[in-house]
């Protein structure tokens, strides 16, 4: 088994700005993308594409074992119940999130986060959800909340599973958008001096002590993830979480900074089949 | 109120592949309220049944070492499809719960 | 995370919770009889259990597999698989060995069914995870050993 030190982890980093950040830097979102995945596929050839949806999962036939026995008869299955529930009690109003919602809010969550060019801003899903109540005369849920937006994510999300994950950047107010979510990533922070990628990227697929991590590509198909069977996470309090690992004050959830980092970061996704709501450890 | 146990019964061959998720937390009496710091009572499945066709098939005493939210998979040779598949539990409070499902 | 793996550590580090209940007179008498008694699962160690539940020296038998992860991603939850080729399997006994309480589960298969069991159980160790078939009135063991760490990034 492969174990890295934190030494050597912060050895490995000295390359990083060259291997991808300053290459990449003016690139367009798709070119980004393919860079990403020619990074991990010389550096991985034996996993497939497909596979990093699995995130970590990917590099370990015995995680990914454990993980297929769980998702057989997953134990959070009545928190998506009650997420169904949300979904389909109507508003006040009569009228439903599925009125409101393009498609029925069916087979979009991967378009989502998208660039809202009348409000100049990126709009999450969870955004789009919170248009949605507060345009019905419903009050706005708290961003991140777990009992709220939390299930009820849990369970529409499920209604576009295989979607292909498909976040479009176009026009110059996106790219600044994009662009802005790109420097959070490869920006270093905290007192531990890391940045997103100096984990999921220079160092995926790699054990930092008994942690093997997982590649950014394929990390935002399957939010929220249930930890440990039950414990709801939704994608942006995993980036807080990641914020305080590398001991970083976290921006807010539901900040410009981290919707941004949504953006961009689900566009390494693109192409990829969404599937809501997952194990992990 | 126990929430609904879920059952998933198929046939494969001629046995029955019958997989069970109980929802219970299942506290072993040792675990400390994170909040509080109070010792969490003990509250866990202790036996659960099973029977096919009314007939008994599985008998299982459980612990709280079994995972919050049960799950059960076990195989019944000479089952057929359309049979009827009931699992029971109770727990060392004494709530039971108990859900069918038809073999598909 | 932390937390939450310590209270699974406290958790596995359980009592005679039943015996209290019992006790207490909240657990019927009758509620206690299926296959192993309630005793064998409030066994601090894995000679009482089997003591227990009355078996002793079961002999080593290839003919059971065990399917459980080498590293358990999560101790609250690890996936196991018993599967016994011995003809006439009437129970399958599941052992944490480290686990405060060591016995997690006892099943008593009839009518057809066969000798297998998928369950998930709280590892609070890295341990043996032991299977006691019993057979004809005998007894059969096998174990695997079952890493269990803690951290998690649940990326």
């Amino acid at each position: 088994m492969k174990q890295q030190t934190i030494a050597k982890l912060l050895a490995g980093l000295t390359g990083l700005g060259i291997a991808l950040g300053v290459a990449t830097a003016h690139a367009t979102p798709e070119q980004d993308r393919q860079e990403f995945i020619k990074y991990y596929t010389a550096k991985y050839p034996n996993i497939k594409l497909d596979d990093y949806v699995y995130g970590a999962l990917a590099f370990d036939a015995d995680s990914k074992a454990q993980y297929d026995a769980i998702m057989e008869f997953p134990p959070y299955e009545s928190q998506i119940e009650k997420g169904r529930k949300m979904w389909e009690t109507p508003f006040k109003n009569g009228k439903t999130y599925a009125d409101c919602l393009p498609n029925g809010g069916k087979q979009i969550a991967g378009n989502y986060p998208m660039f809202d060019e009348a409000k100049g801003k990126v709009v999450t899903l969870e955004n789009a959800i919170n248009d949605c109540r507060t345009a019905n005369g419903e009050e706005a849920f708290k961003p991140g909340d777990k009992n709220t937006f939390g299930f009820l994510t849990a369970y529409m999300r499920t209604l576009s599973d295989g979607m292909l994950m498909n976040i479009k950047v176009e026009g110059p107010k996106a790219m600044a958008a994009y662009e802005d979510g790109k420097k959070t990533f490869f920006a270093r922070k905290g007192q531990l001096n890391f940045a997103c990628a100096s984990c999921h990227v220079q160092n995926a697929g790699v054990r930092l002590r008994s942690e093997l991590i997982s590649p950014a590509v394929g990390h935002a198909v399957h939010w929220p993830v249930f930890r440990g069977g039950d414990n709801l996470v939704t994608l942006q309090n995993r980036y807080t979480g990641c914020f305080k690992q590398v001991r970083a004050v976290p921006p807010a959830v539901n900040s410009v900074t981290m919707n941004n980092l949504e953006y961009f970061h689900s566009s390494l996704s693109n192409g990829l089949p969404m599937k809501a709501s997952v194990f992990r450890k | 109120m126990a929430e609904p146990m879920r059952i998933r019964a198929t046939m494969a061959g001629d046995v029955a592949d019958v997989k069970v998720l109980m929802n219970h937390p299942m506290e072993t009496g040792q675990r400390k309220d994170a909040k509080t710091g109070q010792l969490v009572p003990a509250h866990y499945i202790t036996e659960v049944t099973a029977t096919v066709g009314g007939n008994t098939v599985m008998k299982a005493g459980l612990s709280g070492g079994i995972s919050k939210n049960p799950y059960l998979g076990f195989k019944v040779k000479g089952a057929k499809a359309g049979d009827k598949v009931t699992v029971s539990w109770v727990d060392n409070k004494g709530d039971k719960n108990s859900a069918d499902a038809t073999i598909g | 995370m932390n937390a939450f793996r310590r209270n699974v550590l406290k958790g596995a580090a359980g009592a005679g919770t039943v015996a209290v209940a019992v006790a207490a007179g909240l657990l019927k008498p009758t509620q206690a009889l299926a296959g192993a008694p309630r005793s064998a699962f409030e066994a601090k160690n894995v000679g009482d259990a089997m003591k227990s539940m009355g078996v002793s020296a079961p002999a080593d038998s290839k003919d059971i597999t065990i399917k459980a992860p080498d590293i358990a991603e999560n101790g609250a939850v690890v996936p196991v698989e018993i599967t016994s080729g011995i003809a006439g399997t009437t129970a399958i006994a599941l052992i944490a060995e480290k686990n405060a309480t060591p016995l997690v589960a006892d099943f008593d298969l009839s009518g057809g069914t066969q000798g297998f069991v998928s369950t998930r159980i709280k590892m609070g160790q890295t341990a043996l995870i032991r299977a006691v078939v019993t057979a004809g009135g005998k007894s059969y063991t096998a174990a695997k050993e079952v890493k269990v760490t803690i951290g998690g990034c649940g990326g």
